[in-house]
């Protein structure tokens, strides 16, 4: 048998269609630039210690700043009632000061602080990632 | 029949969790299931497990009974619990999970590549936890008194058999779904008797209203602080310490973070936690406050452990005070069984990699039969203890705990994870020495009556002094030994800090 394959019937009739290749069209591998600045890292060289230490001084430092306003916030409390004996006695929205600050608003200021610092710590995050994938120009 | 409704709540809590243990069970096939839930348990659902292990007997008993003793003072208990997770998460929550640890130990192994240290760290887990397990046991046999009438022996036996029953059989991934169910339980079982008495005490007339709570005669049960001046002072800035570094410290709340899929996730874990945790505290300071007005006789006898118990019967007669005594007793059991499960599993794992896993006599284990052998240890023991040790009361004996904590693992982690000069000889040098302070310090408080004055308040709250005591000993010996530190070190730093996005060499 000489025919043309049984799944593809020639149509003299009607001109031949004409199927047309998807050509990729790519610029050279983004790959290498961002792998040549996490090589610094995994090298440790002087520039992967560079971009180490900016990451964990930017975290350290978020954390400490998070810390320093749970200390004025929350860790001043005991000294100003100590200092300030009279503050035990005053009354807001006819409950005493202490209940309201330690009871309830304590709780509040918690999750506030944890949600802020989550937000932030994710950016130095992401900031990271950028530094390490940006292509140089 | 007083006791019924209490007899109802244990039996049915008792049975959920066993339920909802098996059910898991079937859901989890894998052995990283068992070990830790496949990693991919979302932040909801880990932060519901964390709240339920977390808030014990202490939280839920403890604190009120406390409050309604000692007054305001008392607050920073659930406070220094909460804002606990707080120190985690910006210090320690992403770091610890991307160290790949599943437990202390092995994120001191992994950090120092030092056998020495982790054995260090796995007697100090097994320490901890038995002093967190013993008063849960002890509250178990004192609700069960109060609830049923039963001997107080009964209670650390039946709580016993129960995280027997489930921590060997189930794995981590049925404890989670167990977990919870816990947390929410415990919230409603607090919530719902708590709205109803506040409604009573509103229609009886708001009794003590005005000198329960300001100017009472005794008028600092709203001070803020403990009594004494100077030493209340002490003692209350010692507490916060104990209480906001301890958390991270302690064994079964690390294990936790190992479940989440990533460091990303295990931050947002910690902060549904801190919200969870804070929703749960605004409760049992208004127990404290009612019992104030309307069961102060249980402070006089020195019984206020049972305040949350036995508030429903005393201002609801009838029907439905035994109805809400059922809610709080149910809620009080699955207290001790979540919070008794989640340590369990951790001092068995630490014990049966370290101590029944290891070779005896030229024979060993293996790994599921030395896990159970250790949950056996990490059962009986504190149940011992709870029968023949002296009641110090439920959420004075866990503040020990958190002491301990406070003074060995946070320096350990703090320092290990954010400082790359730290050595193996630093890191035991600063266990050793916090451990030691803070340890002596909790027997002496358990066993003898120390001398009046500074000397027992500063027993009684270590934290103060034994935690910067830990952090200059590890910073100094690190130095002394300063070219010991580990090569792999900046590698490990790679692992814990940079997001796992990104693809690098983590050693």
């Amino acid at each position: 048998m000489t025919g043309p394959p049984p799944d593809r019937p020639e149509r003299p009739d009607r001109p031949e269609r004409v199927r047309v290749e998807r050509v990729r069209v790519t610029g050279p591998p983004r790959r290498r630039t961002p792998a040549a600045r996490t090589r610094d890292i995994d090298a440790e060289t002087r520039l992967g210690e560079v971009y180490m230490g900016s990451l964990l001084r930017e975290q350290l430092w978020l954390a400490v700043r998070v810390l320093a306003v749970l200390a004025v916030g929350v860790g001043s409390l005991p000294l100003a009632f100590h200092l300030w004996p009279g503050l035990t006695g005053v009354r807001l929205l006819g409950a005493p000061l202490p209940w309201l600050l330690l009871g309830v608003a304590v709780y509040p200021f918690l999750v506030l602080l944890g949600w802020r610092y989550v937000r932030r710590a994710e950016r130095n995050e992401q900031d990271f990632l950028d530094l390490l994938s940006e292509v140089d120009g | 029949m007083t006791s019924v409704p209490g007899i109802v709540a244990v039996v049915v809590v008792a049975l959920a969790t066993l339920a909802i243990g098996t059910w898991g069970l079937r859901v989890s096939r894998t052995t990283s299931d068992f070990l830790v839930a496949s990693r991919s348990v979302g932040p909801r659902l880990n932060a519901s497990a964390i709240g339920g292990e977390y808030l014990s007997a202490a939280s839920f008993l403890g604190v009120a009974g406390l409050v309604l003793t000692f007054g305001a003072d008392m607050l920073w208990y659930p406070i220094g619990w909460t804002a606990g997770y707080l120190v985690l998460l910006v210090l320690v929550a992403a770091p610890l999970r991307r160290s790949g640890a599943y437990t202390l130990p092995d994120f001191a192994e992994a950090r120092f590549g030092s056998r020495r240290v982790r054995s260090t760290c796995s007697l100090l887990v097994v320490a901890i936890g038995l002093l967190y397990l013993y008063p849960q046991f002890q509250g178990a046999g004192l609700t069960l008194r109060s609830a049923v009438g039963a001997p107080t022996w009964v209670g650390p036996v039946i709580v016993g058999a129960v995280v027997l029953a489930n921590v060997t059989s189930g794995g981590m991934r049925s404890i989670t779904f167990v977990q919870a169910f816990q947390y929410w339980l415990k919230l409603w079982a607090l919530l719902l008797p708590a709205a109803v008495l506040v409604a009573v005490w509103f229609s009886d007339g708001r009794p003590g209203a005005a000198s329960s709570l300001a100017d009472a005669p005794g008028g600092d049960w709203s001070s803020p602080l403990a009594v004494g001046g100077g030493q209340g002072l002490y003692v209350t800035y010692s507490l916060i310490v104990a209480t906001f570094l301890g958390t991270m410290g302690l064994p079964h709340v690390v294990v936790r973070f190992y479940t989440n899929p990533d460091g990303r996730a295990a931050r947002r874990t910690t902060l549904v936690v801190l919200a969870l945790l804070g929703l749960f505290y605004l409760l049992p300071p208004v127990y404290g406050a009612l019992g104030r007005a309307y069961a102060a006789e249980l402070a006089a006898a020195g019984r206020s452990d049972v305040l949350v118990l036995e508030l429903p019967r005393l201002m609801v007669p009838g029907m439905l005070g035994d109805v809400l005594t059922g809610l709080v007793t149910a809620g009080a059991f699955a207290a001790f069984l979540s919070t008794s499960s989640g340590l369990c599993i951790a001092v068995a794992g630490v014990l049966s990699q370290d101590v029944t896993g290891r070779p005896w006599r030229g024979r060993r284990l293996a790994g599921v039969t030395a896990f159970r052998v250790g949950a056996v240890v990490a059962v009986v023991v504190p149940t011992l203890m709870a029968l023949a040790a002296p009641h110090v009361g439920v959420a004075r004996a866990v503040g020990l705990a958190f002491a301990v904590a406070a003074s060995t693992f946070c320096p350990l982690l703090l320092l290990g994870i954010w400082w790359r000069g730290l050595t193996a000889a630093g890191a035991v040098a600063g266990l050793a020495a916090g451990g030691l302070g803070s340890g002596a310090a909790v027997l002496l408080t358990l066993t003898a009556a120390a001398p009046e004055g500074w000397p027992t308040v500063l027993l009684e709250q270590p934290a103060a002094w034994s935690v910067p005591l830990a952090f200059a000993t590890m910073v100094g010996v690190s130095l002394a030994t300063r070219s010991q530190v580990p090569a792999h070190t900046g590698r490990f730093m790679v692992r814990l800090h940079t997001p796992e996005a990104l693809d690098l060499d983590r050693g």
